[in-house]
């Protein structure tokens, strides 16, 4: 089988990877922006409650991630090689930061002491902030382009991967998952805690459209190669300009406190944003900044026909499956988080 | 081998083997978990729930680490063997995105549930939570060994392109699920599993029991770490007989490393303890002559091919290393064995609770199957050497090209020093849940049962 329903397979797991990472990044994202706000709840309470508001869904949440990267292995291992070994320090300390989130969220409440929560409630706070900052930064890299020859192989410096430009996105990622987080939390809580919410959830939007606009006019201006396909195809350009009334709607739901809307416009905001990088990319999966006979398309980097189309056929299987209980999880904890339920 | 493969290798064998201290113990807890709350749900009876809740408060300390440990493992493939993975991507990524999909997601997903769930779905819901997330574990153990045992014996697959861009890619793909090596192999390390979830079982009520605490639940649950346990140290017999069957037919100088046998063609001993000499070729020790050629061709005289009959470039070089960690393997296989059918003899003329001596024996045994899967695993994987894919693809030829002997020097310094913590603060919180033993209600027909999750963690 070389297509499927008359598109071709390495085009498929293009938009199923694509497909996955937005779904990582609406899922995790809301508990790595709730991580990273951790620390602006002063009460113990609120900081349980703020736990527990995550706590049945961010482990799961998680799978997205390794079903992603398994999914990039499976279909385009020479990308995957790639990217994590010359990304090889990012990539080290993203792992590094996903044990210490895994284990502050674990181990915060098996002790009392006042002390041993602070330590944890940093810990937490630290690994969920690097977690946004250092998969901005990748993001960052590869919407720019690394310096490979035409044998693909690496031709930059160690420390490449810190520029003005990745910084400016793992920010602007950070900000986004930040205010997707706040309004989640939201969602999830009352009273007090609630309030304070509201103030977080209007400072991180203003944080958030601040780095949109930067970051915007910056891929504008230095990414140049982001814009070629509404060059070619206009009528594209429509998805930028829905992009910009989603986020005009989140701050419209967050004045009228409509915060499942603005939950919403974020989680489509992360999705719109990925598509517009996945625009800029296809048919290519990495792009060199130094030599165009260096980029790595799809078709160059994709596993055989055969091997693609039993893992479509998985997908296909597997998928539906994800979804259904990723749903039944969610409907099972919905609601607001009560304090006689709360375990970490 | 040069810094970068020293240190890549190091590396990698470090945090893999951090990482297979927790699946195992998840994947024997499941089985556990599974038949204490059946019990519950089967007799009504209370002490079983507490039991269960107690057991999956460990559980879910432990199966955190594993998830942790385990994302390491997958994107430690990208970073460091960036070769290897476009290598084996073809074949190796069906499985591990296998895995992810059917696998990792079942369990994790209702991990929240079994975990916090207790007030919010029916107890057989609950029940049902449980039994996905054990299911959950072991295909997750299937799609992994399927992938590393296609490493030991590769099958349904054909390679494409030359040199630096040679890689394997999938002709049949059950073929490759069901490679020569991969049911036995999964079934060796699934039932090893089992045993060292078991045995953690077994330690802890062993200890309740000596401390005279929670012995009611104690005795529950050292009856079901006990079964399981004597079930699976025989079965493991069965299966790690199956297993150095394989070895033999396809892996000939793993087999020889393993006995220490170097002529070339002549009748192999089988050792019961000893040591090898690699530069004089000597192997000494306690053994039963002709054993090996015995065991694999009922004939204590039929010859054997020894080292070296192979290549010294094509065959494992630490070989007194690899016969240590697979003898010791199989003295721990034996002694589980004593250990857990005396102790359900004992069980079964209802002297158990009151032998200190062997209580005191069965606490600190649950070190054994930990330490049994882990050389079961260093005999597989350092016997496996010189290759990475056998026969296919040599380790020092999977490493990433892009990657400097510094960067894995700080990966390496990074992974040690946050391993070491998160062992002794694991150390540290198990022994807290095991001291804490099982939360016991105190019967109050007023009290809704919700109260009882906020206390239990």
């Amino acid at each position: 089988m070389d297509s499927f329903l008359g598109i071709d397979l390495p085009t498929w797991w293009f938009l199923l990877i694509g497909a996955l990472v937005s779904g990582y990044g609406i899922l995790d994202g809301f508990d790595l922006g709730a991580g990273a706000l951790h620390l602006f709840f002063r009460k113990e309470q609120s900081r349980r409650i703020a736990l527990n508001a995550i706590g049945p869904v961010w482990d799961g949440n998680e799978v997205w991630l390794v079903i992603g990267g398994g999914a990039l292995f499976a279909a385009f291992p020479l990308v995957y090689g790639l990217i994590l070994s010359v990304l090889y320090l990012p990539f080290i300390l993203l792992l590094v930061s996903i044990i210490f989130r895994a284990i502050s969220i674990e181990f915060r409440s098996k002790e009392p002491m006042k002390w041993w929560r602070q330590f944890w409630d940093v810990s937490y706070c630290l690994s969920s902030t690097s977690i946004a900052l250092l998969l901005g930064l990748v993001l960052g890299n590869l919407i720019q382009g690394m310096p490979l020859n035409a044998n693909h192989e690496f031709t930059g410096r160690l420390l490449d991967f810190i520029n003005p430009y990745a910084v400016l996105i793992a920010v602007t990622v950070l900000s986004l998952f930040m205010l997707h987080g706040a309004m989640y939390l939201a969602m999830k809580t009352e009273d007090r805690l609630y309030a304070r919410m509201t103030i977080l959830i209007n400072n991180t939007s203003k944080f958030f459209i601040l780095c949109f606009i930067t970051a915007s006019m910056a891929t504008l201006i230095y990414v140049p190669h982001m814009q070629a396909i509404f060059h070619n195809h206009p009528v594209l350009f429509v998805l930028p300009l829905t992009a910009v009334l989603i986020v005009l709607n989140i701050r419209q739901s967050i004045e009228k406190r409509r915060y499942l809307r603005g939950f919403i416009s974020s989680s489509v905001t992360i999705a719109l944003m990925l598509v517009l990088f996945a625009m800029g990319l296809y048919p290519n999966l990495v792009l060199s900044n130094t030599d165009p006979a260096g980029h790595i398309s799809i078709y160059e980097a994709a596993s055989t026909n055969k091997s693609l189309s039993i893992m479509l056929l998985f997908a296909g299987i597997g998928m539906p499956l994800v979804l259904t209980y990723t749903v039944f999880v969610f409907w099972t904890f919905r609601g607001k988080v009560k304090s006689d339920e709360i375990s970490y | 081998m040069n810094n970068v493969e020293l240190l890549s290798r190091i590396q990698f064998a470090f945090t893999v083997a951090f990482h297979y201290i927790y699946p195992p113990l998840s994947i024997g807890l499941g089985v556990c978990l599974v038949i204490m709350e059946g019990l519950y749900l089967k007799t009504g009876q209370k002490v079983y729930e507490e039991l269960t809740r107690f057991w999956v408060n460990v559980f879910a300390l432990i199966f955190g680490i594993g998830v942790a440990t385990g994302i390491v493992m997958e994107f430690e493939f990208g970073t460091n063997w960036a070769v290897y993975s476009r290598y084996v991507g073809d074949i190796f990524g069906s499985a591990l995105a296998a895995e992810g999909i059917f696998a990792f997601a079942l369990e994790s997903g209702f991990l929240g549930i079994l975990l916090f769930g207790w007030n919010r779905v029916s107890p057989r819901v609950h029940f049902l939570s449980t039994v996905l997330v054990a299911l959950g574990s072991m295909f997750s153990a299937l799609w992994i060994v399927i992938a590393n045992s296609w490493q030991q014996t590769p099958a349904g697959y054909r390679i494409e392109g030359e040199g630096m861009h040679a890689r394997a890619v999938i002709t049949d793909f059950w073929a490759m699920v069901f490679n020569p090596s991969s049911v036995d192999r999964y079934l060796h390390v699934l039932i090893g599993a089992f045993l060292s979830g078991a045995f953690l079982v077994i330690s802890v009520s062993a200890w309740h029991l000596l401390k005279g605490k929670f012995t009611d639940h104690a005795r529950k649950g050292m009856r079901i770490g006990l079964w399981v346990a004597a079930i699976a140290s025989l079965l493991q017999l069965f299966t790690g007989h199956r297993s150095a069957d394989v070895v033999t037919h396809h892996q000939p100088a793993k087999l020889a490393t393993m006995e220490g046998h170097f002529d070339k063609l002549a009748p192999a001993d089988m050792y019961l303890l000893g040591w090898v000499d690699a530069k004089t070729q000597q192997t000494t020790g306690l053994k039963i002559p002709g054993g090996l050629s015995f065991l694999v061709h009922g004939d204590f005289k039929k010859p054997i091919p020894g080292l070296n009959a192979f290549n010294p470039n094509d065959r494992p070089s630490a070989v007194n290393f690899v016969f240590q960690t697979y003898h010791l393997m199989v003295a721990i296989g034996m002694t589980l064995i004593a250990l857990t059918w005396f102790g359900l003899f004992m069980l079964y003329r209802k002297k158990l609770f009151d032998m200190r001596w062997l209580l005191v024996i069965f606490t600190g045994s649950v070190l054994l199957p930990q330490i049994a899967n882990q050389v079961g695993w260093y005999t597989a994987e350092v016997g496996r050497q010189p290759w990475v894919v056998y026969g296919l693809l040599r380790t020092s030829d999977a490493l990433s090209q892009a990657v400097k002997a510094e960067h894995v020097v700080v990966s390496l310094i990074l992974f040690t020093g946050v391993y070491v913590m998160l062992f002794m603060l694991f150390l540290y919180l198990l022994n807290k849940k095991i001291q804490h033993g099982p939360y016991v209600k105190v019967e109050d027909p007023e009290t809704p049962p919700s109260k009882f999750n906020t206390i239990a963690r």
